[in-house]
Protein backbone atom coordinates (compact mmCIF):
# COMPACT_ATOMS: atom_id res chain seq x y z
CA UNK A 1 0.00 0.00 0.00
CA UNK A 2 1.02 3.54 -1.08
CA UNK A 3 1.53 5.88 1.82
CA UNK A 4 -0.94 7.84 0.65
CA UNK A 5 -3.82 4.71 0.46
CA UNK A 6 -2.57 3.94 4.20
CA UNK A 7 -3.07 7.57 5.09
CA UNK A 8 -6.72 7.58 3.53
CA UNK A 9 -7.06 4.03 5.46
CA UNK A 10 -6.32 5.75 8.50
CA UNK A 11 -8.50 9.09 8.23
CA UNK A 12 -11.39 6.42 6.84
CA UNK A 13 -11.46 4.37 9.70
CA UNK A 14 -10.83 7.07 12.36
CA UNK A 15 -13.94 9.22 11.23
CA UNK A 16 -15.95 5.55 11.19
CA UNK A 17 -14.54 4.51 14.89
CA UNK A 18 -15.76 7.80 16.08
CA UNK A 19 -19.09 7.67 14.45
CA UNK A 20 -19.95 4.64 16.11
CA UNK A 21 -18.64 5.38 19.54
CA UNK A 22 -21.23 8.49 19.18
CA UNK A 23 -23.66 6.63 18.38
CA UNK A 24 -23.30 4.43 20.96
CA UNK A 25 -23.03 6.65 23.50
CA UNK A 26 -26.29 8.58 22.13
CA UNK A 27 -28.59 5.44 22.05
CA UNK A 28 -26.93 5.04 25.43
CA UNK A 29 -28.10 8.62 26.68
CA UNK A 30 -31.24 8.62 24.50
CA UNK A 31 -33.88 9.60 27.87
CA UNK A 32 -31.72 12.54 28.77
CA UNK A 33 -31.64 13.38 25.19
CA UNK A 34 -35.14 14.02 24.98
CA UNK A 35 -36.53 17.19 25.47
CA UNK A 36 -39.90 16.49 26.72
CA UNK A 37 -41.65 13.11 27.44
CA UNK A 38 -44.43 12.15 25.47
CA UNK A 39 -48.05 12.00 27.31
CA UNK A 40 -48.21 8.63 26.53
CA UNK A 41 -45.55 7.25 28.26
CA UNK A 42 -46.44 9.53 31.11
CA UNK A 43 -49.63 8.01 31.50
CA UNK A 44 -48.01 4.80 31.23
CA UNK A 45 -45.63 5.59 34.21
CA UNK A 46 -42.46 5.91 31.91
CA UNK A 47 -40.97 9.41 33.32
CA UNK A 48 -38.08 10.12 35.37
CA UNK A 49 -40.06 10.08 39.16
CA UNK A 50 -37.01 11.55 40.91
CA UNK A 51 -36.80 15.14 39.11
CA UNK A 52 -38.65 17.39 37.56
CA UNK A 53 -39.16 17.06 34.08
CA UNK A 54 -40.96 18.21 30.67
CA UNK A 55 -43.89 17.26 28.73
CA UNK A 56 -45.11 18.17 25.70
CA UNK A 57 -47.87 17.91 22.72
CA UNK A 58 -51.00 20.05 22.06
CA UNK A 59 -53.05 22.35 23.72
CA UNK A 60 -56.51 20.23 23.25
CA UNK A 61 -59.29 22.50 21.70
CA UNK A 62 -61.51 24.46 24.19
CA UNK A 63 -59.61 22.64 27.38
CA UNK A 64 -58.36 26.19 28.34
CA UNK A 65 -59.69 27.08 31.47
CA UNK A 66 -58.84 30.25 34.11
CA UNK A 67 -59.82 31.19 37.36
CA UNK A 68 -61.91 34.71 37.60
CA UNK A 69 -59.24 37.04 39.03
CA UNK A 70 -56.20 35.32 38.99
CA UNK A 71 -53.45 33.81 37.32
CA UNK A 72 -54.59 30.20 37.94
CA UNK A 73 -54.72 28.42 34.26
CA UNK A 74 -56.04 24.73 33.72
CA UNK A 75 -55.76 22.86 30.23
CA UNK A 76 -55.43 19.22 28.89
CA UNK A 77 -52.31 18.21 26.66
CA UNK A 78 -52.48 15.80 24.19
CA UNK A 79 -50.26 13.41 21.60
CA UNK A 80 -53.25 12.82 20.12
CA UNK A 81 -53.91 9.10 22.05
CA UNK A 82 -53.00 10.60 25.47
CA UNK A 83 -54.39 13.52 27.63
CA UNK A 84 -52.94 14.58 30.54
CA UNK A 85 -54.71 17.74 32.89
CA UNK A 86 -52.15 20.38 33.78
CA UNK A 87 -52.14 23.34 36.05
CA UNK A 88 -50.25 26.73 35.66
CA UNK A 89 -49.73 30.07 37.50
CA UNK A 90 -47.97 32.99 35.69
CA UNK A 91 -47.48 34.26 32.48
CA UNK A 92 -48.18 32.54 28.90
CA UNK A 93 -45.64 33.33 25.95
CA UNK A 94 -46.88 34.68 22.61
CA UNK A 95 -48.05 31.44 20.95
CA UNK A 96 -49.49 29.65 23.17
CA UNK A 97 -52.94 28.38 21.72
CA UNK A 98 -55.49 25.52 21.98
CA UNK A 99 -54.45 23.26 19.25
CA UNK A 100 -51.30 24.69 19.47
CA UNK A 101 -47.94 22.78 20.22
CA UNK A 102 -46.71 23.79 23.92
CA UNK A 103 -43.93 21.96 26.82
CA UNK A 104 -44.35 22.59 30.31
CA UNK A 105 -41.65 22.02 33.15
CA UNK A 106 -42.93 20.75 36.71
CA UNK A 107 -44.14 17.30 38.04
CA UNK A 108 -46.69 15.19 38.35
CA UNK A 109 -48.53 15.52 41.19
CA UNK A 110 -50.55 13.06 43.04
CA UNK A 111 -53.93 13.44 41.69
CA UNK A 112 -52.47 12.57 37.95
CA UNK A 113 -52.31 16.33 37.34
CA UNK A 114 -49.04 17.74 35.88
CA UNK A 115 -47.78 20.73 38.44
CA UNK A 116 -45.85 23.23 35.55
CA UNK A 117 -43.93 25.69 36.85
CA UNK A 118 -42.45 26.81 33.20
CA UNK A 119 -44.78 27.00 29.63
CA UNK A 120 -43.29 27.26 26.25
CA UNK A 121 -45.00 27.44 23.18
CA UNK A 122 -43.56 25.10 20.31
CA UNK A 123 -43.92 26.10 16.81
CA UNK A 124 -44.15 23.86 14.21
CA UNK A 125 -42.11 23.66 10.63
CA UNK A 126 -45.32 25.58 8.79
CA UNK A 127 -45.31 28.90 7.84
CA UNK A 128 -48.89 30.30 6.30
CA UNK A 129 -49.78 33.87 5.16
CA UNK A 130 -52.87 34.39 7.42
CA UNK A 131 -55.34 34.49 4.71
CA UNK A 132 -53.94 30.91 3.47
CA UNK A 133 -54.65 29.71 7.02
CA UNK A 134 -58.35 31.12 7.48
CA UNK A 135 -59.11 29.32 4.17
CA UNK A 136 -57.44 25.82 5.15
CA UNK A 137 -59.50 26.34 8.43
CA UNK A 138 -62.61 26.69 6.47
CA UNK A 139 -62.05 23.58 4.63
CA UNK A 140 -61.30 21.75 8.01
CA UNK A 141 -64.33 22.73 9.82
CA UNK A 142 -66.96 20.33 9.62
CA UNK A 143 -64.62 17.62 9.83
CA UNK A 144 -64.14 16.87 13.70
CA UNK A 145 -61.06 15.95 14.37
CA UNK A 146 -59.69 13.76 17.84
CA UNK A 147 -58.45 16.85 19.15
CA UNK A 148 -61.94 18.71 19.07
CA UNK A 149 -63.92 15.84 20.78
CA UNK A 150 -61.18 14.98 23.21
CA UNK A 151 -59.50 12.26 22.80
CA UNK A 152 -61.09 8.95 23.59
CA UNK A 153 -59.61 4.85 23.90
CA UNK A 154 -56.15 6.58 25.42
CA UNK A 155 -53.96 3.37 24.29
CA UNK A 156 -50.56 3.73 26.20
CA UNK A 157 -48.60 1.13 24.43
CA UNK B 1 -8.62 16.26 -15.03
CA UNK B 2 -5.55 15.88 -12.75
CA UNK B 3 -3.82 18.48 -14.49
CA UNK B 4 -6.22 20.93 -13.64
CA UNK B 5 -6.55 19.70 -9.63
CA UNK B 6 -2.42 20.15 -9.19
CA UNK B 7 -2.36 23.24 -10.64
CA UNK B 8 -5.44 24.59 -8.34
CA UNK B 9 -3.10 23.50 -5.33
CA UNK B 10 -0.38 25.20 -6.26
CA UNK B 11 -0.33 28.52 -4.02
CA UNK B 12 0.61 30.80 -6.70
CA UNK B 13 -1.91 29.75 -9.39
CA UNK B 14 -4.25 29.33 -6.55
CA UNK B 15 -3.65 32.80 -5.38
CA UNK B 16 -4.58 34.43 -8.66
CA UNK B 17 -7.53 32.56 -9.37
CA UNK B 18 -9.46 33.45 -5.68
CA UNK B 19 -8.68 37.34 -7.27
CA UNK B 20 -10.45 36.67 -10.07
CA UNK B 21 -13.11 34.64 -8.96
CA UNK B 22 -13.51 37.00 -5.55
CA UNK B 23 -15.78 39.28 -7.70
CA UNK B 24 -17.89 36.75 -8.94
CA UNK B 25 -19.08 35.90 -5.57
CA UNK B 26 -19.45 39.37 -4.06
CA UNK B 27 -21.66 40.24 -6.77
CA UNK B 28 -24.54 37.86 -6.99
CA UNK B 29 -24.64 37.68 -3.27
CA UNK B 30 -25.22 42.07 -3.47
CA UNK B 31 -27.96 41.36 -5.82
CA UNK B 32 -29.37 38.21 -3.96
CA UNK B 33 -29.34 39.80 -0.64
CA UNK B 34 -30.24 42.76 -1.83
CA UNK B 35 -33.33 41.19 -3.40
CA UNK B 36 -33.72 38.60 0.11
CA UNK B 37 -34.11 41.66 2.66
CA UNK B 38 -36.42 43.75 0.68
CA UNK B 39 -38.44 40.83 -0.53
CA UNK B 40 -38.20 39.12 3.10
CA UNK B 41 -39.27 42.58 4.64
CA UNK B 42 -41.85 44.20 2.58
CA UNK B 43 -43.24 41.43 -0.14
CA UNK B 44 -43.48 38.40 2.12
CA UNK B 45 -46.74 37.96 3.99
CA UNK B 46 -46.59 37.90 7.70
CA UNK B 47 -47.10 34.19 9.23
CA UNK B 48 -50.49 33.23 10.24
CA UNK B 49 -49.19 32.60 13.84
CA UNK B 50 -46.13 34.52 14.31
CA UNK B 51 -47.04 37.54 12.86
CA UNK B 52 -44.19 39.84 11.23
CA UNK B 53 -41.54 38.18 14.25
CA UNK B 54 -41.11 35.57 11.56
CA UNK B 55 -39.11 37.23 9.20
CA UNK B 56 -36.29 36.99 11.63
CA UNK B 57 -36.10 33.55 9.48
CA UNK B 58 -34.59 35.18 6.50
CA UNK B 59 -31.28 35.52 8.48
CA UNK B 60 -31.68 32.51 11.17
CA UNK B 61 -31.71 29.88 8.58
CA UNK B 62 -29.06 31.01 5.74
CA UNK B 63 -27.08 31.53 8.91
CA UNK B 64 -27.14 28.03 10.23
CA UNK B 65 -27.19 26.27 7.01
CA UNK B 66 -23.80 28.34 6.67
CA UNK B 67 -22.63 27.51 9.96
CA UNK B 68 -22.91 23.91 9.07
CA UNK B 69 -21.85 23.90 5.42
CA UNK B 70 -18.47 26.08 6.72
CA UNK B 71 -17.87 23.02 9.19
CA UNK B 72 -18.19 20.40 6.32
CA UNK B 73 -15.45 22.56 4.24
CA UNK B 74 -13.16 22.82 7.31
CA UNK B 75 -13.73 19.30 7.78
CA UNK B 76 -13.15 17.99 4.47
CA UNK B 77 -9.93 20.37 3.62
CA UNK B 78 -8.41 19.44 6.59
CA UNK B 79 -8.66 15.71 5.80
CA UNK B 80 -7.66 16.46 2.22
CA UNK B 81 -4.69 17.75 3.56
CA UNK B 82 -4.35 14.69 5.54
CA UNK B 83 -4.23 12.61 3.24
CA UNK B 84 -2.69 14.20 0.06
CA UNK B 85 -0.53 16.63 2.23
CA UNK B 86 -1.81 19.24 0.54
CA UNK B 87 -0.83 22.50 1.90
CA UNK B 88 -3.81 24.70 0.04
CA UNK B 89 -6.10 22.45 1.54
CA UNK B 90 -5.12 23.61 4.84
CA UNK B 91 -5.05 27.20 4.36
CA UNK B 92 -8.71 26.55 3.14
CA UNK B 93 -9.29 24.99 6.19
CA UNK B 94 -7.80 27.86 8.39
CA UNK B 95 -9.45 30.17 6.53
CA UNK B 96 -13.30 28.67 6.71
CA UNK B 97 -13.08 28.42 10.29
CA UNK B 98 -13.60 32.26 11.73
CA UNK B 99 -16.19 32.32 8.74
CA UNK B 100 -17.71 29.67 10.60
CA UNK B 101 -17.84 30.80 14.12
CA UNK B 102 -19.42 34.25 12.81
CA UNK B 103 -22.20 32.78 11.20
CA UNK B 104 -22.72 29.78 14.11
CA UNK B 105 -22.87 32.93 16.49
CA UNK B 106 -25.25 34.97 14.12
CA UNK B 107 -28.00 31.58 13.92
CA UNK B 108 -27.52 30.91 17.40
CA UNK B 109 -28.52 35.46 18.09
CA UNK B 110 -30.99 35.47 15.94
CA UNK B 111 -32.80 32.43 16.95
CA UNK B 112 -32.56 33.25 20.84
CA UNK B 113 -34.18 36.91 19.94
CA UNK B 114 -36.90 35.01 17.72
CA UNK B 115 -37.22 32.44 20.75
CA UNK B 116 -38.25 35.11 23.66
CA UNK B 117 -41.47 36.00 22.32
CA UNK B 118 -41.92 33.11 20.36
CA UNK B 119 -41.33 29.95 23.08
CA UNK B 120 -40.90 32.35 25.53
CA UNK B 121 -37.19 31.82 26.42
CA UNK B 122 -34.25 32.88 25.26
CA UNK B 123 -32.29 29.48 25.99
CA UNK B 124 -33.07 26.21 27.35
CA UNK B 125 -30.40 23.87 28.26
CA UNK B 126 -30.98 20.40 27.28
CA UNK B 127 -33.03 20.71 24.04
CA UNK B 128 -30.51 18.85 21.66
CA UNK B 129 -30.63 20.89 18.81
CA UNK B 130 -29.74 24.59 20.75
CA UNK B 131 -27.44 22.58 22.70
CA UNK B 132 -25.22 20.86 19.75
CA UNK B 133 -25.14 24.27 17.76
CA UNK B 134 -23.43 25.83 20.92
CA UNK B 135 -20.96 23.15 21.31
CA UNK B 136 -20.55 23.74 16.91
CA UNK B 137 -19.23 27.59 18.41
CA UNK B 138 -17.15 25.94 20.58
CA UNK B 139 -15.97 23.57 18.22
CA UNK B 140 -15.14 26.30 15.98
CA UNK B 141 -13.28 27.99 19.15
CA UNK B 142 -11.02 25.13 19.85
CA UNK B 143 -10.19 24.78 16.10
CA UNK B 144 -8.65 28.01 16.19
CA UNK B 145 -7.07 27.90 19.68
CA UNK B 146 -5.32 24.96 18.42
CA UNK B 147 -4.16 26.55 15.41
CA UNK B 148 -3.10 29.42 17.75
CA UNK B 149 -1.23 27.46 20.16
CA UNK B 150 1.05 25.31 17.37
CA UNK B 151 3.58 27.68 16.04
CA UNK B 152 4.77 25.04 13.46
CA UNK B 153 2.39 25.61 10.39
CA UNK B 154 2.16 22.09 9.26
CA UNK B 155 2.06 20.52 12.74
CA UNK B 156 -1.28 23.12 13.74
CA UNK B 157 -2.15 21.71 10.33
CA UNK B 158 -2.32 18.21 10.96
CA UNK B 159 -3.42 18.61 14.29
CA UNK B 160 -6.61 20.62 13.63
CA UNK B 161 -7.48 18.77 10.52
CA UNK B 162 -7.80 15.64 13.25
CA UNK B 163 -9.57 17.78 15.69
CA UNK B 164 -12.06 19.29 12.69
CA UNK B 165 -12.79 15.27 11.57
CA UNK B 166 -13.82 14.19 14.99
CA UNK B 167 -16.16 17.26 15.37
CA UNK B 168 -17.73 16.04 12.12
CA UNK B 169 -20.08 13.47 14.17
CA UNK B 170 -21.14 17.01 15.81
CA UNK B 171 -22.66 18.48 12.43
CA UNK B 172 -24.47 15.17 11.66
CA UNK B 173 -25.92 15.68 15.53
CA UNK B 174 -27.18 19.20 14.57
CA UNK B 175 -29.00 18.30 11.69
CA UNK B 176 -30.51 15.16 12.73
CA UNK B 177 -31.32 16.74 16.49
CA UNK B 178 -34.86 17.59 15.98
CA UNK B 179 -35.61 14.20 13.88
CA UNK B 180 -34.06 11.56 16.68
CA UNK B 181 -35.31 13.27 19.43
CA UNK B 182 -37.75 16.11 20.66
CA UNK B 183 -36.90 19.13 20.93
CA UNK B 184 -38.40 22.98 21.59
CA UNK B 185 -37.45 23.65 18.04
CA UNK B 186 -39.09 23.21 14.78
CA UNK B 187 -38.56 20.26 12.24
CA UNK B 188 -37.19 21.01 9.00
CA UNK B 189 -39.42 23.11 7.01
CA UNK B 190 -37.58 23.45 3.40
CA UNK B 191 -36.11 19.19 3.36
CA UNK B 192 -39.57 18.35 4.83
CA UNK B 193 -40.78 14.91 2.68
CA UNK B 194 -43.40 16.19 0.16
CA UNK B 195 -42.22 19.69 -0.60
CA UNK B 196 -41.33 22.66 1.75
CA UNK B 197 -43.89 23.68 4.08
CA UNK B 198 -44.05 27.38 3.48
CA UNK B 199 -45.84 29.81 1.69
CA UNK B 200 -44.31 30.70 -1.69
CA UNK B 201 -44.28 34.50 -1.38
CA UNK B 202 -42.10 33.59 2.27
CA UNK B 203 -39.99 30.66 0.61
CA UNK B 204 -38.23 32.64 -2.33
CA UNK B 205 -37.02 35.60 -0.59
CA UNK B 206 -35.06 32.90 1.76
CA UNK B 207 -34.22 31.10 -1.13
CA UNK B 208 -32.11 33.92 -2.20
CA UNK B 209 -30.84 34.95 0.72
CA UNK B 210 -30.05 30.95 1.28
CA UNK B 211 -27.93 31.69 -2.30
CA UNK B 212 -26.92 34.86 -1.49
CA UNK B 213 -25.38 34.09 1.92
CA UNK B 214 -23.66 31.41 0.04
CA UNK B 215 -21.93 33.53 -2.46
CA UNK B 216 -21.12 35.99 0.35
CA UNK B 217 -19.78 33.26 2.05
CA UNK B 218 -17.61 31.74 -1.24
CA UNK B 219 -16.51 35.26 -1.68
CA UNK B 220 -15.00 36.05 1.81
CA UNK B 221 -13.64 32.47 1.71
CA UNK B 222 -11.52 33.26 -1.36
CA UNK B 223 -10.32 36.73 -0.11
CA UNK B 224 -9.38 34.97 3.04
CA UNK B 225 -7.61 31.92 1.61
CA UNK B 226 -5.73 34.38 -0.35
CA UNK B 227 -4.18 36.14 2.75
CA UNK B 228 -3.91 32.87 4.21
CA UNK B 229 -1.73 31.65 1.36
CA UNK B 230 0.19 34.86 1.18
CA UNK B 231 1.18 34.69 4.93
CA UNK B 232 2.33 30.68 4.88
CA UNK B 233 4.18 31.30 1.64
CA UNK B 234 5.99 34.47 2.69
CA UNK B 235 9.55 32.87 2.49
CA UNK B 236 8.89 31.86 -1.14
CA UNK B 237 10.26 33.35 -3.98
CA UNK B 238 7.26 34.29 -6.17
CA UNK B 239 5.62 36.28 -2.99
CA UNK B 240 9.23 38.03 -2.78
CA UNK B 241 8.63 38.63 -6.44
CA UNK B 242 5.35 39.28 -6.74
CA UNK B 243 5.95 42.36 -3.90
CA UNK B 244 9.17 43.66 -5.83
CA UNK B 245 7.70 43.64 -8.89
CA UNK B 246 6.42 46.90 -10.37
CA UNK B 247 3.03 46.10 -10.72
CA UNK B 248 2.26 44.94 -6.93
CA UNK B 249 -0.24 42.18 -6.49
Amino acid sequence: MKPRQQRMLAVGLAVIGIAIAAAFTLRAFQDNMMFFVDISDVIKGDYPKQRNFRIGGLVVDGSVERAEGSMDLRFRVTDMNCELPVSYVGVLPDLFREGQGVVAHGRLGGDGVFLADKILAKHDENYMAPEVADSLAKHVEGKTTPLREGVTGCDPQ
Amino acid sequence: MWKFFHRLASPPHFYRLAAVFAPWFALPALVLIAYGVYAGLFLAPMDYQQGDAFRIIYVHVPSAYLSIMAYMIMAISGGIGLIWRMKLAHAVAAAAAPLGAAFTFLALVTGSIWGRPMWGTWWEWGDPRLTSELILLFLYFGYMALRGAIDDTAKADKASAVLALVGVVNVVIVHYSVEWWSSLHQGQTLLKEGGPAMDPGMLYPLLAMILGFTFLFGSLLLRRVRTEVLFRERRTRWVREMILSPEGS
